[in-house]
């Protein structure tokens, strides 16, 4: 109560920004900061990992193949499945004269497998277990994280980007700038968003990260251009822009300096809206193999081998997975209607 | 209205060829020349130029335009480079399957989406409310993978109530064991999404002025709710699962593949996996068209439920 009243002293004293009034409600809203927080540690994660101090080596198989959890998080009873194989030693009998013409590539194997067996030993159990190969599930799932957010992120940048662009340029100049626009749109709109991602991914026919993150950002900016559309429409009129005009401001100076801050807003919500709709479409993406190559690792791919191993009963990688994802889409998702709600206490 | 339809119908055009040329340029320059995918690793110069003529991928642009052009008129989409099955029958035997599917989805997540919608926003702000809402907001953040991974090794392989996938190519009655779960699973996706939105609905309706009247005349809130909300509610709910429809057709591609469904999304998916060009560009036409002709459905049914609507 105190601090609301102390925000209404200050807004008669200096005048805030659209910035510091959106932050001081976003400042009220609990639920919004602690997903906010959520958001800023899965950040700080992907970071890490991708500067390699996290994470770094999650293709090295540090357990046994299918190395259950530990009990730290997740419980599981150690498999008894991995019956020890009786093995039957066959003598073989020297014939004189005889020459085996493999023995010294055989000695070379045993060698090797001596030298094997002299490796660290392999864990039996692992925080959040191990995968088919014996690589740890947790390190995955940083490393998945990364993958992913880093995915969901720059799609949003570049649909943004494009979207505001375009909708910039349509709502501003009118006519038959936007005519051209808006019919680029409802072809784009005419076709479901998924089917326009599987037909590209199609004609691309190639894998890895940049990949996924043009498809998605070239086939996510109708819904940015729309609102930005509206925007300018809106704007283009009004009084500062005419007093930009009448001192001599350019179009381009008039669109981007004197309009877009003042439009921003619509484009921070959008932005957040579509990372978490690029996350799942990347996990999609990934799960059915046309997103991220086998070299790297994402949620969707993780999903993609926990899908068997849960047959095997081995359900720790696809709760992992499925954990990771859904605390920071939950939470990003809390977090732009708490940014919506701050930005536009009118919309409430 | 007769006149409304037509120019909409003339409206279209525009839309239409934006949309052939989209796929056009998708497929025919960047999609390229699929000659040395198809003639496998073992192959000659000579086989992947016999391939290249077969496809007419070496013709020219504008000769390659004219006869993507006439095959849209003509409803002619060639045939299938992995099967050798005309595409336009693939596409229409799918549909079947598909439809089997989609429509007992999605009038049991209308249903009950509207339901649950209802009863959020009547005990709007208080616990009920809250609570539904947050376990939307989470049921919503769990990939849909997760959901027809988990129901299909729960009921399928640990319960065996269901066979965890295929398909009765006779139909009939020998498909209701085969339906069953994947219009469960698609059911549970779309209800968290749903019954957020119907919320919204629901509230805009609820601060209205007749609300108000037919409280006051002393009707049973049972009526008020049920019946006069309820109908205005109706006009966003249309919109909503008929825009909805043809992006299901080929969306439910996860629910088809899981399920071994012979449908339109699985085609797609395959036809993706194996580069098969002809089939995708068709399905991808033949929906937008659908998605096209469906909005004017809409407005058209907009006429039907609610007559004080305009048609201009």
């Amino acid at each position: 109560m105190r601090q609301s009243e102390r925000v209404a002293v200050f807004a008669v004293l200096a005048p805030q920004g659209l910035w510091s009034l959106a932050w001081s409600r976003l400042c009220r809203d609990t639920l919004g900061l602690i997903a906010l927080g959520v958001v800023v540690m899965y950040l700080a994660v992907v970071l890490a990992a991708a500067a390699g101090w996290i994470a770094k080596d999650w293709s090295h198989e540090a357990g046994v193949n299918y190395a259950p959890p530990n009990g730290w998080i997740f419980s599981a009873s150690p498999s008894e499945d991995r019956l020890p194989v009786a093995r039957e030693s066959i003598q073989v009998t020297p014939v004189a004269g005889v020459v085996d013409p493999l023995a010294p590539v055989i000695e070379t194997l045993r060698e090797s497998r001596l030298a094997l067996a002299q490796e660290p030993q392999r864990l039996a159990t692992l925080p959040l277990g191990a995968d088919k190969w014996g690589r740890d599930v947790a390190l995955k799932t940083l490393k998945g994280t990364q993958t992913s957010f880093i995915v969901g992120l720059l799609a949003a940048f570049l649909s943004v980007l494009l979207g505001s662009l375009l909708g910039a340029y349509a709502g501003y100049f009118g006519g038959i700038v936007d005519d051209v626009l808006n019919w680029i749109y409802s072809t784009f709109t005419a076709i479901p968003y998924l089917l326009l991602v599987l037909a590209i991914a199609a004609v691309l026919n190639q894998k890895g990260i940049s990949t996924v993150i043009l498809i998605l950002g070239l086939t996510g900016w109708t819904g940015v251009f729309r609102l930005m559309r509206a925007e300018y429409m809106k704007h283009r009129n009004r009084e500062y822009v005419l007093a930009a005009e009448s001192i001599g401001a350019s179009h381009a100076r008039r669109m981007f300096y004197h309009i877009l801050p003042n439009v921003s807003h619509v484009l921070l919500v959008q932005l957040s809206l579509n990372v978490v709709s690029f996350m799942k479409s990347e996990v999609i993406l990934s799960f059915l193999g046309f997103g991220v190559g086998v070299d790297t690792v994402s949620w969707g791919s993780m999903l993609n081998e926990a899908q068997t191993e849960l047959l095997l009963g081995k359900w720790w990688q696809l709760a992992s997975a499925t954990l990771a994802m859904a605390l920071l889409v939950t939470a990003f998702s809390v977090f732009t209607d708490a940014l919506r709600d701050a930005l536009d206490p009118k919309l409430k | 209205m007769l006149s409304y339809v037509l120019r909409r119908i003339l409206q279209f055009i525009p839309t239409v060829i934006g949309i052939m040329l989209l796929v056009f340029f998708l497929f025919n320059w960047v999609g390229g020349d699929p000659a040395y995918l198809l003639a496998g690793k073992i192959s000659n110069p000579e086989q992947i130029e016999n391939i290249r003529r077969q496809l007419g991928v070496d013709q020219p642009y504008y000769v390659q335009w004219g006869i993507f052009v006439r095959q849209v008129f003509t409803g002619d989409m060639g045939v299938s480079w992995a099967t050798g099955e005309k595409v336009s029958y693939l596409v229409w035997s799918r549909l079947g399957p598909s439809l089997t599917i989609l429509v007992p989805m999605l009038v049991l997540s209308t249903g009950i989406a509207l339901g649950l919608g209802l009863l959020v926003a009547y005990f709007r702000g208080l616990a009920t409310d809250r609570w539904i809402m947050v376990a939307c907001t989470v049921g919503q953040s769990i990939s849909i993978l997760v959901y027809i991974i988990v129901l299909q090794y729960v009921f399928s392989y640990e319960l065996a109530w269901f066979p965890v996938q295929g398909w009765a190519q006779e139909g009939g009655l020998l498909l209701i064991p085969f339906c069953i779960l994947p219009v469960m699973v698609g059911v549970v996706v779309s209800l968290a999404p749903d019954t957020r939105l119907y919320r919204a609905f629901f509230m805009d309706e609820i601060q209205r002025d007749y609300v108000r009247t037919a409280r006051a005349k002393g009707l049973t809130e049972w009526r008020v709710m049920g019946v006069h909300v309820m109908r205005n509610v109706f006009i966003p709910v249309l919109t909503h699962v008929m825009i909805q429809l043809p992006g299901l057709l080929a969306g439910s591609f996860l629910i088809e593949r899981f399920f071994s469904i012979p449908g339109i999304g699985r085609e797609v998916l395959l036809a993706v996996e194996r580069s098969d060009f002809p089939v995708i560009k068709a399905v991808t036409l033949y929906v937008a068209v659908a998605t096209i002709l469906v909005n004017l459905l809409t407005d058209i049914l907009y006429r039907w439920i609610d007559p004080r609507v305009q048609l201009k």
